[in-house]
């Protein structure tokens, strides 16, 4: 089934990767082959969805409460879609990046390793599925992160598996309680039944989901669980970084939004604590970037602030109004979607410039508008982005999160979420001062420099063509807002219709389970 | 470990434990077994025979690498959930051949799935074990 390819491509890519072992050569070109193919199987499946409404596989033939159901709605596949696109980006820019020796040690296998891992998350239907995605996934980043590396990514390496295993523990830990309280873990199951625990134990169901919040907090950094990010972000192959920081604290938002949507019902002690959550995110995140002074560290501060962004989008549910909360999940996807674009062609930007200096530290660079001014526009099309200047994807991003927030009347939160944009736009304004503007620095690292080979133009086409085309794809997100706009409000409208979901999954209910679900509504 | 007893003992042990993890792996669908614990007890067995002997002769012993190993357990395990999708089923329904064993066994995709992660854990864990012990 088409819905469980995206799935099954970077498998098969996978484990295809493993057999070839030492032909670098065509491990590369089955990489290639494997990211397009997934992107392929992404666009059907999106086509597929947004024609014919939520796909649903129910997997092994067993039926949706029983078995487990892989659910593919407009946000689920707007994710895969999104990640296929990076995932392609980021496997040709590794062709000229990632070194021969880690590619010997199987890079591309666990890439696509990861990928499957994300995409799995992003399809599930199932709780204590989307666990284990979370764990294939960490396991191809734990590899990713240490691969090749010295002691700096060892170091990195450790931080983040401590953190990643506390995260899964808390997770583990929210779905035994909630199997407790419920005996079901189909999350459209989980819909109906949790509602009905809530009615007479409000604060159980409030345990649970915040056991949740704690472990998908943890694992999309916002605010007090961030600090592991920036200790590790900085430190793998440029590549590597680039997906880490545009997809993995995603799956972290994404779980938030699908599981304080579809499955635990609203509660305004959750809610609220997103909303403190939000705003502090956003704040320190973007007051840790101020302090940095390497391009990737920076970076790594800013996925921080971000995210709060999307969380702010997920907890402006806290207002009454339909309208506003459709607005509020509408706006965080399409933050979300946007962030993922710019900030993995960011990263990309960064290893490009360490390709072509040797450094990323702002003191020994510069010059480079004058050396490279080609790269001087790329970097700055996502900068300007990221601090969500018109006419760019995160000028609509910024403006439909900021609008619902006003329309909550949320109004201390939006002056944060102002205050952080004018931060991110004066912290891209130190890489472009320092990196592009400035004179490049006297004496030692400049000679360095001019000594410093250039690659040869076909390793840098590498290089280039996949920021370039991600570039281009902020630009037609920032000229034409109305499509991503369009998809993002289809998706929020899916997500806040519980019942739509329920019965998408749960349909055709067997005859002796219809007596059940009847008493489960009244 | 230089010990006559110990490497006496294991020449014989060794082959029994391996016999043993195919039993456990094929009688794993209604009861208890199956590959995982079938694969864990093949990875005993080979444990025991790189401490008595040494490291690389229980690589001998295997012949393949232990990633090839573990390559083919996922492609096995991907390609029993395939079957069933070509056949017009779900992903990953248990397709069963129509043939009476004169044993208690029935042949599908399900055994080609465990067969699978057999596999995937004995080169997963051989991995591990071997890589550690040669250094």
């Amino acid at each position: 089934m088409l819905l469980a390819l995206p799935i099954i491509i970077p498998l098969l890519t996978a484990c295809v990767c493993l057999l070839l072992g030492h032909r670098a050569r065509l491990q590369r070109a089955l990489a290639v082959l494997g990211a397009c193919g997934l992107l392929v199987a992404a666009t059907t499946l999106f086509v597929r969805v947004w024609m014919d409404g939520v796909q649903i596989l129910h997997v092994g033939g067993w039926q949706a409460p029983f078995g487990i159901t892989l659910v593919a709605d407009v946000l689920a596949v707007l994710m895969v879609l999104v990640t296929a696109l990076m995932h392609l980006a980021v496997t040709v820019y590794s062709l000229a990046n990632v070194n021969a020796r880690r590619q010997r040690y199987g890079y591309f296998a666990f890439l696509n390793v990861m990928l499957m891992g994300i995409c799995g998350a992003f399809l599930t239907g199932d709780l204590f599925n989307l666990y284990v995605w979370f764990e294939v996934m960490l396991i191809g980043s734990f590899v990713l992160l240490v691969l090749g590396g010295g002691r700096a990514q060892m170091e990195a390496g450790i931080k983040y598996a401590t953190l990643s295993l506390l995260s899964s523990a808390l997770f583990l830990a929210g779905v035994g309680v909630i199997y407790g309280i419920t005996h079901t873990l189909s999350m459209a199951h989980l819909s109906q039944r949790l509602a009905l625990v809530a009615e007479t134990d409000p604060w159980l169901v409030v345990a649970a989901s915040v056991l949740l919040l704690l472990s998908f907090g943890l694992k999309a950094a916002v605010f007090p669980l961030y600090f592991w990010l920036p200790a590790s972000y900085h430190t793998p192959a440029p590549a590597v970084s680039a997906i880490f920081a545009g997809l993995l604290t995603k799956v972290g938002v994404y779980a938030l939004i699908r599981v304080f949507t579809v499955v635990f019902p609203a509660s305004d002690y959750t809610l609220n604590l997103l909303l403190i959550i939000a705003g502090l995110t956003m704040l320190f995140g973007v007051l840790g970037a101020v302090s940095q002074s390497q391009i990737r560290r920076i970076l790594s501060f800013h996925i921080i602030s971000q995210i709060g962004y999307m969380v702010m989008g997920l907890a402006l549910l806290v207002s009454p109004g339909p309208a506003t909360q459709r607005l509020g999940v509408a706006a965080a996807v399409f933050y979300i979607a946007h962030h993922i674009v710019v900030k993995t062609n960011l990263f990309l930007i960064g290893g490009t410039v360490r390709a072509l200096t040797g450094t990323e530290r702002l003191v020994q660079l510069g010059g480079l508008l004058n050396q490279v001014p080609w790269l001087a526009i790329l970097f700055l099309i996502p900068a300007l982005s990221l601090a969500g200047l018109p006419p760019l994807s995160g000028f609509w991003a910024k403006l439909a999160i900021i609008k619902a927030g006003f329309e909550a009347q949320q109004y201390t939160l939006t002056a944060v979420a102002l205050f952080a944009g004018l931060l991110t736009l004066v912290s891209m304004l130190k890489i472009w001062n320092e990196a592009f503007w400035k004179p490049a620095p006297e004496g030692e690292t400049a000679s360095e420099n001019s000594g410093r080979r250039k690659p040869p133009p076909r390793r840098l086409a590498l290089l280039v063509a996949p920021s370039v085309a991600l570039a281009v794809l902020t630009l037609a997100i920032g000229l034409y807002p109305q499509a991503l706009l369009s998809v993002s409000q289809r998706a929020a409208r899916e997500l806040l219709n519980r019942r739509g979901y329920v019965q998408a999954v749960l349909v055709p209910p067997e005859p002796s389970e219809q007596p059940e679900l009847g008493d489960d509504r009244s | 470990m230089n010990s006559i007893v110990f490497k006496t003992t294991t020449r014989v042990v060794t082959p029994l434990l391996l016999a043993f993890s195919l039993f456990m792996l094929l009688r794993g669908h209604n009861e208890p077994g199956g590959g995982f614990i079938g694969g864990l007890l093949a990875v005993t067995g080979f444990a025991l025979y790189a401490l008595a002997f040494d490291a690389r002769q229980a690589h001998a012993l295997l012949r393949v690498s232990p990633r090839t190993l573990t390559t083919i357990g996922l492609l096995l395990a991907v390609a029993s959930g395939c079957l069933a999708w070509l056949a017009g089923q779900p992903y990953m329904l248990g397709l069963w051949l129509p043939v009476e064993l004169p044993v208690e066994l029935k042949l599908g995709t399900v055994l080609l799935f465990d067969i699978g992660v057999y596999l995937v854990v004995l080169g997963a864990a051989l991995l591990v074990l071997l890589t550690l012990s040669e250094e």
